[in-house]
This record gives C-alpha cells, structure tokens and sequence, in this order.
C-alpha cells in the first residue's frame, strides 16, 4: 500500500454535486442505511448540498461525486470549477454519464423543438443538447445506472478509502441473468431486451421481474447493437419500436444512438 | 431611515432539487417573498409526446428520485382511465402497499434527515448522529423497511421496474411479503415512538388560513381516488382540475405556480391529507394523533414532522395488514388495447396530489402529456408563509431569522426537481402546436 497517498494522510474529502437530473442517484448514497454513518465517520462529506446546510463547493475535494446532465451554460461553468477543485471526479448515474432522459431532446430539431416549445425560447438558458460530464472535463470513473447501483457505490468507496481501483465488472446483463437464475424473457416469452448489450451492475431486475432490460445502465464494452437490432426486426418489433428501445435513459450513449438511428424513419 | 432587511439563501439545502428563496422586509411589511426554483427544466411533456404509453410509467418515474412511485401511481391511473380499465382489487391492493413503502422511504428521509436537524440544531443528520445516533438509526432503519418492500415488490428502491400500465410485470409470492414481516413491525413501533418524539419538539407559533387540497377517496388518501377534495368548497372530479386551478408563469423561477381559479393559494400535502381524512386513518394511527397533542384543524406547518410520523404509523399499519391478507393477482398484468383517448389520474404523493393528464392517438402513442406535481402547487403557498412570518422575524438575529425561513420552507418537504420540468408546458399550452388540440 502506498503510504504516501494523501487519501491516507487524513479522511478523504469528499463532495456530491448535481446537474440536471431526479436526484436519484445522490439519494442512492442516503439509502445505504446500513453504511451511511460508518461512510460520514471515514469519509469527510464537506459539500453535500442534498443532505447538509453545511456547505463548500469550492473545496477542495479528493473526490467529487456528480450527478446529471449538462443542460445549462451555468452548468457548464460549474462543471469547470468543480474539476479544478478536485482531485478525482467521478460521474454517477445515467444522467452524468450518458446524457440522461432528458437527452431526448438531443434528437430532436433543436430550433424547431424550442419554437415548438416555448413562447420565448430567448429567455431560456438552456444549451441546445443535454450532454455526459465526460463531453466537457476529464473524468476519473463513471459509475453507470439509472439509477446508479447501492453495492457500486459501496465499492467504490470502500476502493477510494484504501487507494485501490474500484472492481466494477464490464459485463453484459446477461451474465448478471444466469448468475441470479432467472428466466431469459426473450427465449421464452420472445420480449425484447437490451440485456445482452448493455452493462451489468442493476442485478439483472428486468428479467427477474419478467419483463426485457431496458437498457438504463446503457451500453456495455464493444455491444453489437446491429445484432441485437436485427433479432429484435425478427421478433416483429417496427423500426421505430427498435428505434425507442435504444432511446431510453442512456439514448445519448454513442452506441445506443447510433443504433437508434439506423432504425429512426 | 430605511429598516429593509433582507434574508435568503441562494442554495437551498436538504431538500430534492435546487431552489433559493429571497426575503426582504421593512419593518413589518414584506416588500419581496420569492421561493425561486433555478432546477433546470427536464423537458418531460415535450419528449414523452411519441412514446407508447406503456413506457410511460418508466419514463415518468424519472422525473423524482425520492418519489418515483407516485410518479408510476398517477401515470398508470391516467392512462388506465383513458384506456377505460379498471383495475382489479387485487392489484389496487398491491399498489397500495407499493405506495406505502414510498411514503415510508420518502417521509423517514424527510423527518429525519432532512427537518430533524433544523428541531435540533444541526447542518446534516450525519452530524446530528454524533450526539443523537439512536434517533438518526431509527429513522434509518424505518427508512431502509420502506425502500424493501419497495424492492421486493418492485426490483429496486428507486425506479423500480414493475409498474405498468394493466398491473405488474410481476407479483410477489406471499412468502416474500411475509419475510418482510419482521422489518415492518419493528417499524411500526418505531414509528409510534416517532409520534411521541416528534410531539415533543418545539414548533415555531404560526396559523396560517389555509386552503387545503386532497385527493379523496373511501380509504385514507394514497393510490386512488377519483375526486379532489377542496376545502370549504366541496368535492369535484379529478378530470375537472383544469376548471379548478389555474397555473400562473411566474419569471423568476423555472416551474409554475398552481392557484385556486379565485386566485387563493392552496396547500396540498400531509397537514392537508390529515386535516381532510384523519377518521379514515389506520385505527392504530387515529390512536397515535389522539396522543400526538395535535388539534385539528392543524395550521401550523412546523408541525407537519408529526403528521409525517403518524402517515409513518398509519403506512407500516397498513402495509402490515395488505401483507396478512395477500393473494396473489391472477393475473398480475391486464393487456390493455391502444386506443384514441385521454383521461387524468391523481394519486397523493408523499408531498401532496400529484396529478397527470395523457392523450393517445390510436396506436397509443402519447400526444401530449400534462404533469402538476405537488410542489409547484405549494409554491405560491409557502410564499404566502414567509410572508406570514416576516414580524416574527424582527424578534430574531439575521442567522437564526435566515435559519427560521428555512425551516419553514423545509416543513413543505419540497421537491424541486419535480416541480422544474414543466415550464415548457406552459408555454407548450400558449403555443400554436396546443391550440389545435383542444
């Protein structure tokens, strides 16, 4: 172990921040009942706008938790800041990751959107897509989800406290489906599912819940969507339903909205 | 000489979502009570025109992390109206104990992480453990109770996955809701034990003449209900909301405020659900209000940490009883036809109504979509409170006058990120796309 990593000199600093987004996945780290004050005595939790009136979002911060979607220039501004003040910046959820729900909006004709829209869409300021924390500063791990996983998010911490990378394993749902023994709803109940393209970390809940994945932790590593696609055309769904199969959560995803596209008209 | 003070704060804290609120007063009068909400929109209603309506119950849940449940009762209640389907008790039942479990998970947050330190003088629960763990695990335990039965009945604690439109994807087995048994009865109790606590605290002297809004219904309001219940005016369809609020764009904030068409703000929420149907409360929670010192009416918003108890009290009763008398929905999901219709749906929020409007076309393909949740309806009345209390504020240094404003805003359990998206549905309202479609 390197004793001379700072994270070790003192209780690592850390902040929470969000964009655009449910506040879901900053919630996700309220809800782990069982490690929170355990987490607040090993961790300093000096900006956590959700949880305390105790605030420093200038830090500075040995790890910053972000949530949401860029989706304002003020936004943007304050990405840049919070990067500047931290030494690792880790993105969570679908939102920081991907883009998010909202990024739909992405897909759409932006100025014919915004007139269709708005009366005075002058007055909005609002950036014409809704974008990843990655598109804009670099970022140090992503966790994935929409939202993110409690047991993820336990480990990265427990990672961060002992200065070691976080083991978050780049598989597809499918595996997570066979490990938890549930039943494939695409070969007995021919329902779509984006399972076998997209990453593990949920548990597999769709499929335990009989019904297909519908893609909220977004793409795993090299998915071959086009495949994917082409059972999907099998199965009987029309182009647009494959379309708005891949244009969920995460449709910002590049390989989701590339596959998305293929199937638009 | 000019005696302007003025208090805000420009990021409120412990609460869903981002807002502000700017206080300023001279003497005794209030020359500007504003709760901005700078959250940015989320475009909801615009991006879900398109969508089947068998997504919606996905889609929507992500408009709040805390209260995605609501979120999937109002929508699926919507779309089933206007699919003219009825659900079967069975499934009105399993919902009902999904409902509970949010409003444990949403209202043990709220109490105790969120208002509970500003009872006890603390910027975070985190801190107030140090001195007050017993009471801090409490509320979490109770809280990690609400989010289980939330993920066994639905996969997972936010978002869960099996809500749709005709049911449930799929229903637990009763030996699944019984192995939850252990964890609700002890959160019974604690919840009892919450009752007396929360009695205890100090609450601030405030009477406000409120109007209060509440869906109603045979049982204690939650998941159904097929009129809005206004108070001293009577009952009205929830498909006639339009006739009865009116939203007004206000330019400093991101989401509208919601007004009685006269122009009288209104409260929605847990005061108003108890002030309206605490004689259809959980027998075992009528007794915990009997000791909890309350008044009713109750007009004091301070005092909404003991309401949210005794919701607590009557939630884990309930769930409890669904949980003795469970069978199994055969089946656990209806298909339901698409069709060219539109219909509302209310359900009660653990913030208060929350209320959806859809229209499909004949593949059932939304065409347009209409959200009014709670906090956007309380805004214009928590303006009205900090107006209220601007005198007492004379009484008070600047931090604790500051700190009081807060708690205040705070006792409304705000959401903010459910109130932002709907700007541009306002405007979507005003604009040329609407006008045909009405």
């Amino acid at each position: 172990m390197d004793s001379s990593n700072p994270v070790h000199a003192r209780r690592p600093r850390l902040g929470v921040f969000k964009l655009a987004s449910c506040d879901g996945c900053q919630l996700t780290l309220l809800d782990c009942e069982d490690e929170l004050l355990a987490v607040a005595q090993a961790v300093d939790i000096v900006h956590f706008p959700e949880a305390s009136s105790s605030l420093m979002p200038e830090g500075p911060f040995d790890v910053v938790l972000v949530e949401g979607s860029l989706s304002t220039s003020e936004q943007l501004e304050q990405l840049h800041r919070i990067r500047k003040n931290a030494r690792a910046l880790v993105t969570i959820g679908a939102c920081a990751t991907a883009g998010g729900i909202q990024a739909l909006r992405n897909f759409a004709d932006h100025a014919e959107f915004a007139r269709a829209v708005y009366a005075r869409p002058d007055m909005l300021p609002i950036l014409a897509k809704s974008t990843p924390v990655a598109e804009h500063v670099s970022v140090d791990f992503e966790l994935r989800g929409c939202p993110i996983d409690k047991r993820q998010l336990i480990e990265l911490i427990a990672a961060m406290l002992v200065g070691r990378a976080p083991v978050i394993p780049n598989e597809s749902v499918c595996m997570e489906c066979k490990r938890r023994g549930a039943v494939c709803v695409v070969v007995t109940k021919n329902q779509a599912c984006l399972g076998p393209v997209t990453h593990a970390g949920c548990g597999a809940i769709c499929p335990a819940f009989a019904r297909g994945c519908y893609g909220c932790f977004g793409p795993r590593e090299r998915p071959n969507t086009r495949a994917l696609a082409q059972h999907m055309r099998a199965q009987g769904l029309t182009g647009r339903e494959i379309a708005r199969s891949f244009r969920l959560f995460t449709a910002y995803a590049p390989e989701f909205r590339e596959e998305s596209e293929r199937h638009e008209s | 000489m000019s005696r302007e003070r003025t208090y805000k704060v420009d990021l409120l804290t412990r609460v869903e979502g981002e807002g502000r609120f700017h206080l300023v007063v001279d003497g005794e009068d209030v020359k500007e009570a504003h709760l901005s909400i700078f959250e940015a929109p989320r475009f909801f209603e615009a991006f879900m025109r398109g969508r089947s309506f068998q997504e919606a119950p996905d889609i929507v849940a992500r408009i709040c992390g805390i209260c995605p449940v609501a979120y999937q009762m109002s929508a699926v209640r919507a779309l089933e109206n206007a699919l003219a389907w009825v659900p079967t008790p069975e499934i009105r039942t399993l919902r009902r104990l999904l409902y509970c479990g949010e409003w444990i998970e949403s209202h043990a947050l709220h109490v105790f992480l969120l208002h509970a330190p500003d009872f006890l003088g603390y910027a975070s629960a985190m801190d107030m453990a140090r001195d007050h763990k017993a009471l801090v695990e409490r509320g979490l335990r109770m809280k990690k109770a609400g989010n289980s039965l939330i993920e066994v009945l639905g996969g997972r604690a936010i978002h869960p996955v099996s809500v749709r439109v005709g049911g449930f994807s799929r229903a637990p087995s009763p030996a699944e809701l019984g192995a939850l048994r252990p964890a609700l009865e002890q959160g019974l109790g604690d919840a009892l034990t919450t009752v007396k606590w929360a009695s205890g605290l100090r609450a601030p002297e405030l009477e406000s003449d409120y109007v209060f809004v509440t869906l109603c219904a045979q049982d204690y309001p939650l998941e159904w209900g097929d009129q809005i219940a206004i108070s001293g005016r009577g009952q009205f369809p929830v498909e006639a909301f339009d006739e009865l609020f009116e939203e007004q764009q206000v330019a400093r904030s991101n989401a509208l405020h919601c007004r009685l068409r006269d122009g009288t703000p209104y409260l929605c929420g847990p005061m108003a659900r108890l002030n309206h149907a605490h004689e259809r409360l959980h027998p075992t929670a009528l007794a915990a209000l009997a000791t909890s010192g309350l008044t009713l009416p109750l007009r004091n918003p301070y005092r909404s940490i003991v309401v949210r108890a005794i919701e607590l009290v009557h939630a884990f009763a309930e769930a409890l009883a669904i949980i003795d008398g469970y069978s199994c929905p055969q089946p656990a999901c209806f298909d339901l036809e698409a069709a060219s219709a539109s219909g509302s749906g209310a359900s009660e929020a653990p913030r208060g109504l929350l209320w959806h409007r859809y229209e499909l076309d004949a593949g059932g393909l939304v065409e347009t979509a209409r959200i009014v949740p709670p906090t956007s309806q309380n805004q214009a009345r928590i303006e009205a409170d900090l107006v209220a209390i601007a005198p007492e504020l004379l009484r008070l240094d600047h931090d604790a006058a500051t700190r009081r404003c807060e708690q205040l805003i705070r006792a409304y359990d705000p959401c903010i990120s459910c109130a932002t998206h709907f700007l541009e549905l306002t405007i979507d309202r005003a604009g040329a796309d609407r006008s045909s479609a009405i």
